[in-house]
């Protein structure tokens, strides 16, 4: 039963997933910690944590949820939710919108998308760190990343999650 | 494929709702060897990230208590949480008409983190709207 409505939520979800799965992070929250309580906030951002630092998509934070919210079938279950209803939609649509590619309606989409793409993204992190109750330290990581990131493009993103993950286990953040 | 097509095919998965790379080996693997290819791609992108993701999963299950495990994930998540708001940064810049299109981005911020709207009616309305102005902006042109 469980696994049936990790499927239908997670597949609401992905129609709305403008931007990804990271652009999901705030309706994945208010599903899964919110309004059905399957997780707490703590557990939350430490899922969100192991997906970002995971090698693969961003998609797997959902295979996390579903995990955890039902072992390996939840896994399965939130991960296909999540992939299929679109994969499908794009498998059709493709075409067709390759067709009408440089009308004015189809610019307009993809003009209008793109400020509800960044409030997206914004409400997650910010969500993160609501869930994840940051002290100063952890504050201080943010802004370094945000000003290391902005900075030095070639940077890669994963010598600054080392970097965090090394002064968590260090610091007690 | 040539890179011009790789990009304006990523251009429409990043634009599409749903997962980016997913969608993207749907257009190739369907370009390629049509359905079966649209099939196999999406799997074979996803099967070894998910079984190593699931050996984390595990991992998280038996030491995820340790207060020094959830000290480093804290610092991953603060990191993470970095990385997203220098993405958003990054994106917004590159939107044209900031004056116009920016509130957009206030009111989808408003609503989902601030007052905790459900994202399906929050993101049919926004848009709605905001293509509207984009309609209309690109026909005055």
């Amino acid at each position: 039963m469980i696994l049936i409505t990790l499927f239908f939520e997670f597949a609401g979800l992905s129609f709305v997933a403008f931007g990804g799965a990271t652009a999901l992070l705030p309706e994945l929250h208010r599903v899964t910690v919110d309004h059905h309580h399957w997780l707490d906030d703590t557990t939350f951002t430490h899922l969100y944590a192991i997906a970002q630092a995971a090698p693969g998509p961003n998609v797997l934070v959902a295979t996390l949820i579903g995990w955890e919210v039902a072992g390996l079938w939840g896994a399965l279950a939130a991960t296909l939710g999540l992939c299929l209803p679109m994969s499908v939609v794009i498998y059709g649509l493709v075409n067709r919108w390759e067709r009408y590619s440089g009308q004015r309606w189809q610019q307009a989409i993809r003009l209008g998308v793109a400020p509800l793409a960044v409030g997206l993204v914004l409400s997650g992190a910010t969500l993160i760190t609501q869930a994840a109750d940051f002290q100063w330290g952890a504050w201080a990581i943010v802004g370094i990343t945000v000003m290391l990131n902005l900075r030095y493009a070639a940077l890669h993103p994963l010598w600054l999650m080392a970097a965090g993950a090394l002064i968590g286990l260090g610091g007690g953040l | 494929m040539t890179a011009e097509e790789f990009n304006a095919q990523l251009g429409l998965c990043q634009f599409l709702p749903g997962p980016n790379v997913v969608n993207l080996a749907v257009i190739v693997g369907k370009r390629y060897q049509g359905w079966r290819g649209a099939l196999v791609a999406p799997l074979g992108l996803l099967t070894g990230p998910v079984l190593i993701v699931l050996v984390l999963a595990r991992l998280y299950d038996h030491y995820g208590a340790l207060p020094q495990v959830q000290s480093l994930l804290r610092g991953l998540a603060a990191v993470g949480c970095g990385l997203l708001f220098a993405m958003a940064w990054r994106m917004a810049r590159a939107i044209p008409q900031k004056r116009v299109f920016w509130p957009f981005t206030v009111f989808t911020v408003s609503a989902l983190a601030l007052l905790r709207w459900p994202m399906p009616g929050v993101m049919a309305a926004g848009l709605l709207v905001s293509s509207g102005v984009a309609y209309w902006m690109l026909g005055r042109k």
